[in-house]
């Protein structure tokens, strides 16, 4: 697209979508850190998810009242609107996302006595890299803001929420196995629901890249495969 | 105000608006200044009780297109206008069409407020007199106070209607102008950047009046401020290089236009 008239105005759009960026990577990094530190039982690096989480929090701010003076000044219209608008719903999804990853990052602790079962860490770090790779991909669109990308990202949350099933069945069959187990799944179960949120986040992500590159939002009922919530009704 | 009631007035006049049949109707109106061609085969509707906005850059066509609903061209020598503009299904073109009484059912606003150097009153009641709308003073009376009333300017003006219509500020003698144009009870009324004299009070004021004047009357306006097409109506159609580009629900034509000059323009980018 052509640039503004005024090339303030681009400077401005331009760094809106560089903290976006940065807010991604570190969101991004945060997640990741938090599922190694959980499964390593490594409470130094949990320490600096948590920590992370201020700089991430910041960020959001920032980009909220940048956004703020932005459409205060300028008075965007059309896909420049669609954009910024965007931007701070962004900004606040990612936002949460470090939140996800900062609460998995505390229960580091609360499991390091037993350590996480190491079929169970597989599981959730399989979870971790679906949901990580979503997160990435959709920063990816976000930077080309391709509409037929972000609609294929949307498509593919459900086989997160598959897995987040299957991880939430297993962790069921460990706490009936045994008891003792049940303090460290139900951290997990927990672990594993803010992961699949992650992924839900992405989602968002996608739908809001979706709407600034068209000006519409995206068709259809958004693909799901999360069970969890129906799973165990009957205990045989 | 009642928002309830509010809502429902909307709902009513959004209603009619889709009932009735367009106000006026430009098919294939195009303009020639001498040699020169401003307009290209415009076709566009006016929609009754419906505000309407032009907007475009400077030399688009916009103010041109506006002319020709009251044949404001005619008083420019070179002007050719060729196509057909209707007004309730009749040529305004036709030769039979009394000039004076269509700019009478066409009303005109200007950008700079352009009031007779005569008082408030006269300025209020020259036209009606010269059509013939009042029988007796207390007739005309009443069409000044009722027409002061619509433009929102009764109470600040009611004691001093004896006074020179040029002491009043900016925004008070474009709301003058408004009030006289109301006063031979128009259908349309056509503005020509009413605002851009105005300061954000005075502007502000004279869109709330646009916005109240859109129940009774048919408005189109033109405008160089994005904003305030957005703010005040309903239905925009922008121009460029004396073609209309597109023409659209307000709210879809500034948060996601179907042309990309529209884009362009309203975005403030390069074309």
């Amino acid at each position: 697209m052509s640039s503004h008239i005024m090339s303030a105005f681009d400077e401005e759009l331009k760094y809106l979508n560089r903290r976006i960026s940065e807010m991604g990577g570190l969101a991004e990094q945060m997640c990741a850190d938090a599922v190694h530190a959980l499964v390593n039982g490594d409470s130094a690096l949990a320490q600096k998810v948590i920590s992370d989480d201020v700089i991430l929090d910041n960020a959001e701010r920032e980009i909220q009242e940048k956004a703020i003076v932005t459409i205060a000044k300028r008075q965007p219209m059309a896909a420049d609107l669609r954009e910024i608008i965007g931007t701070l719903r962004i900004a606040a999804d990612l936002e949460r996302v470090g939140d996800l990853g900062k609460n998995n990052a505390k229960r580091v602790i609360a499991v390091q006595g037993t350590g996480v079962p190491r079929k169970l860490a597989r599981g959730l770090e399989h979870l971790s890299e679906l949901a990580l790779v979503q997160l990435k991909e959709v920063l990816d669109v976000f930077a080309n803001r391709s509409a037929q990308k972000a609609e294929a990202i949307r498509q593919r949350d459900e086989e997160i929420d598959a897995m987040y099933t299957s991880l939430f069945r297993e962790l069921l069959t460990y706490m009936m196995e045994d008891p003792r187990n049940i303090t460290t799944c139900t951290h997990l179960l927990f672990c594993a629901k803010n992961i699949e949120r992650i992924g839900d986040h992405a989602t968002n992500i996608a739908e809001t890249i979706y709407y600034i590159a068209t000006g519409a939002q995206p068709q259809g009922e958004r693909p799901k495969d999360d069970s969890s919530n129906t799973l165990g009704a009957v205990v045989e | 105000m009642n928002m309830m009631t509010e809502a429902a007035v909307e709902k009513a006049l959004d209603q009619r608006m889709n009932d009735l049949s367009y106000k006026m109707i430009g098919k294939d109106v195009s303009v020639y200044y001498g040699e020169k061609r401003a307009l290209f085969d415009v076709n566009l509707n006016v929609r009754q009780n419906t505000v309407t906005a032009l907007i475009g850059p400077s030399g688009c066509g916009k103010s041109t297109f506006l002319r020709t609903l009251n044949r404001m061209n005619d008083t420019i020598d070179s002007c050719r206008v060729t196509g057909r503009i209707t007004l309730d299904g009749d040529d305004i073109y036709d030769p039979a069409i009394d000039v004076v009484e269509l700019r009478a059912r066409v009303g005109m606003v200007f950008q700079k407020p352009n009031p007779f150097p005569k008082s408030i009153y006269e300025n209020i009641s020259y036209g009606p007199r010269i059509h013939g709308l009042a029988r007796s003073k207390t007739d005309m009376d009443q069409i000044v106070e009722a027409s002061l009333q619509r433009a929102g300017l009764w109470n600040e003006v009611k004691d001093r209607l004896q006074e020179s219509g040029t002491g009043l500020s900016g925004g008070q003698q474009q709301r003058l102008c408004i009030a006289r144009a109301i006063a031979v009870s128009p259908e349309v009324i056509l503005m020509d950047e009413p605002c851009s004299a105005l300061d954000p009070i005075a502007t502000a004021k004279v869109e709330e009046l646009i916005h109240e004047l859109r129940s009774n009357y048919t408005i189109v306006i033109v405008t160089h401020s994005m904003q305030q097409a957005a703010r005040v109506s309903q239905r925009t159609a922008m121009f460029h290089l004396g073609q209309l580009v597109e023409e659209n629900d307000t709210d879809k034509m500034f948060t996601n236009p179907d042309d990309q000059r529209t884009q362009d323009y309203i975005m403030g980018r390069f074309g």
